[in-house]
């Protein structure tokens, strides 16, 4: 089966004034549909870098990558923006919702830039499927600064979601979350993943990691290791203890 | 993306944040509104000078006596009393072409009827003067040739005249006294309208000319005539043939200037829709600064608000819009800017120009061409001004946008 996402020997390369900075060197691997993986590493491992050229948002300077197929270093700035819309859901660090509009209307988002020929009632429709998906259809008409982090959160993985992608990319997604909702957003993914959806996910917290299901860990612009996480801890068991472990410091006098 | 959702977006962005907005759009307003304004007061002070021009009468050639200078200071064609009954008769039988002529001797003087007193314009003319002028007899008829020779004591009365002192009376058959002399009035003339300096054209009372000099203002030479040539294509043969007559008669040696002046109905009105013209001109152009500089004020709002929602169009960049999305989203805004602007200041400018004439009495004509390019160029400068701030963010790298502090 042909992979999901393909790099061969992929590099980036930024030029900074005189300096050259390699932030990838050479990196080959594969993700096939319905992988859930975390890429992890220190800051300036060049995990980020890898995650914008994943995401379409910028091209190998060498070596190839295709996602679905498609030689993405043939592509020009619309087309790779009509990629990102068609097959890529983004999922960011700091949310990155639109504020002062409504949680249905930053779902709606991606929906308004596709070329479905969709109507009107249509995009709100499935906007709202989405919302109910994260279980937030009944928050359509909040402005995100009327909802928490972790259901802001929500509304922007339904966002990630409206345009039904073949790849869901998150960036450091519980970064700006407590442990709580982080475990929450995890299962969220969790489950997606197990409905058919592909995960990528950048992450630097090892805990979060053994949420997915495999791993692949960059130093200095390489790969470092990657390997399948053998047993993924489940989201459900590791709320039920964190639950029992605030009840019990909450007896404890 | 569709256009109404683009339109719907601008809107509610433009809406975030009203009053600088507002702010923005004052520039524009303050443009339009003035080149509304000017225009329709340009507009209406032309259409009042052509009705004038054409009130004159038809191919109508205008004869002045020439100037007194006193201490250096002209006093205008017509001040010193050049032309005389000799010249007015010589024009008339000798030269070809002339259908109508008549001289005209103003005077004001007190009127008086039965208990009723006023005090206007008394103009002697000639029998033609009427159908020079294109006068038309609302009752009773002109006065005659014979009335001219023998000096006889009967007046033709104007509308706002006749008002005054006969009210909705007739006048035609009414005795009038004109400085205690009595004239028989024996038409009245149909009303004529406002004068292209704002004075009552039928606020007047002709008589003979004859009569005029011999017991009114006692004066033996005459300031104008009032010519009428046959055809427009006659006009420049007989203007020329009056001007070597005139010549000929006052002796004035070759190379000299003339003593009198013969003015065509186009010069006339040439002269005076020139300056009005150059009004038009100069504050249209002080107007087309105010749009310049309300241009530039949305230029720079539209680039602060490109920095402002860095971080927004990269989240929209990287769900998927194209570069034209973006340039399409900006450009849309700022022309709805101007536009909005644009409208504000059509509805000022037709309320302004509403304003002038009522306080004022200024006469206003709105022109619905002005209007539609008024429009127009607020929606050019829209996009002119909109053009690079929509296409800075229309470039933006994506990633240094989700980034962007």
């Amino acid at each position: 089966m042909e992979p999901l996402i393909k790099l061969e020997n992929f590099a980036k390369t930024y030029q900074t004034g005189e300096v050259e900075v390699h932030a990838v060197r050479g990196v080959s691997f594969t993700i096939h549909a319905g992988e859930f993986v975390a890429i992890m590493g220190a800051s300036g491992s060049g995990k980020s870098t890898m995650m914008n050229t994943i995401g379409c948002l910028d091209r190998p300077t060498g070596g190839k990558y295709w996602l679905d197929g498609v030689d993405i270093g043939e592509l020009d700035r619309n087309e790779l923006a009509a990629l990102r819309n068609e097959k890529i859901g983004f999922v960011f660090q700091g949310f990155n919702l639109l504020s002062r509009t409504s949680a249905l209307e930053n779902v709606e988002l991606p929906l308004l830039y596709s070329r479905n020929g969709m109507s009107r009632e249509e995009q709100e429709e499935r906007a709202l499927e989405c919302l109910s998906l994260v279980g937030l259809a009944q928050r359509a008409d909040h402005h995100p600064n009327q909802l928490s982090g972790g259901q802001q959160q929500r509304v922007a993985i339904a966002r990630a979601l409206v345009n039904k992608p073949k790849l869901l990319l998150a960036d450091e997604p519980t970064g700006n979350l407590d442990t709580q909702t982080s475990i929450e957003i995890m299962g969220v993914f969790q489950e997606l993943n197990r409905q058919g959806i592909t995960i990528v996910m950048v992450t630097h917290e090892l805990d979060i990691a053994h949420y997915t299901k495999r791993m692949i860990i960059m130093r200095d612009g390489r790969v470092q290791r990657d390997e399948l996480i053998p047993t993924p801890l489940s989201s459900q068991e590791e709320l039920a203890k964190l639950q029992a472990e605030q009840t019990a410091v909450q007896l404890v006098p | 993306m569709m256009i109404l959702a683009i339109l719907r977006l601008s809107l509610r962005a433009l809406r975030r944040n009203t009053l600088r907005t507002l702010l923005t759009m004052l520039g524009i307003i303050i443009g339009v509104a003035a080149v509304i304004a000017m225009v329709s007061i340009g507009n209406g002070a032309k259409a009042q000078v052509e009705s004038q021009i054409a009130a004159l009468g038809q191919n109508v050639i205008m004869v002045l006596s020439g100037n007194v200078s006193r201490g250096g200071f002209s006093m205008g064609f017509g001040s010193a009393g050049t032309l005389t009954q000799g010249d007015f008769d010589a024009i008339r039988k000798e030269v070809p072409g002339v259908v109508g002529a008549s001289p005209e001797v103003r005077s004001g003087a007190q009127i008086a009827a039965g208990a009723a007193n006023i005090n206007t314009q008394v103009m002697g003319v000639g029998e033609d003067y009427v159908s020079v002028r294109s006068w038309i007899l609302a009752s009773g008829a002109n006065f005659t040739d014979q009335d001219v020779r023998s000096a006889n004591k009967v007046a033709l009365i104007g509308k706002t005249t006749a008002t005054t002192l006969f009210g909705d009376a007739d006048p035609v058959g009414q005795v009038i006294r004109i400085r205690s002399a009595p004239f028989t009035v024996v038409g009245a003339l149909a009303p004529k309208g406002m004068a292209m300096m704002g004075n009552d054209q039928d606020d007047v009372i002709l008589v003979p000319y004859t009569s005029a000099m011999k017991r009114l203002s006692g004066a033996t030479s005459f300031r104008s005539f009032v010519i009428q040539a046959e055809s427009p294509e006659a006009m420049p043969t007989v203007q020329a043939e009056i001007t070597d007559l005139l010549r000929q008669r006052h002796r004035i040696l070759e190379g000299r200037d003339d003593d009198f002046l013969v003015r065509t109905q186009q010069e006339i009105s040439e002269a005076a829709t020139a300056t009005s013209r150059i009004m038009t001109v100069l504050l249209g152009s002080i107007a087309g600064v105010s749009l310049l500089v309300g241009g530039i004020g949305i230029m720079n709002i539209m680039l602060v608000s490109v920095t402002e929602r860095t971080r927004e169009i990269g989240v929209r960049l990287a769900v998927g819009a194209r570069s034209y999305d973006i340039l399409f989203q900006f450009l849309t805004e700022a022309v709805t800017l101007s536009i909005v602007g644009g409208l504000i200041g059509i509805g000022l400018g037709l309320g302004t120009s509403k304003l002038v004439t009522l306080k004022f009495g200024w006469a206003t004509l709105v022109s619905s061409t002005s209007i539609m390019l008024a429009f127009i160029f607020s929606a050019a400068i829209g996009i002119f001004f909109g053009f690079y701030p929509a296409r800075k963010a229309a470039h933006l790298d994506p990633i240094e946008a989700l980034r962007y502090e």
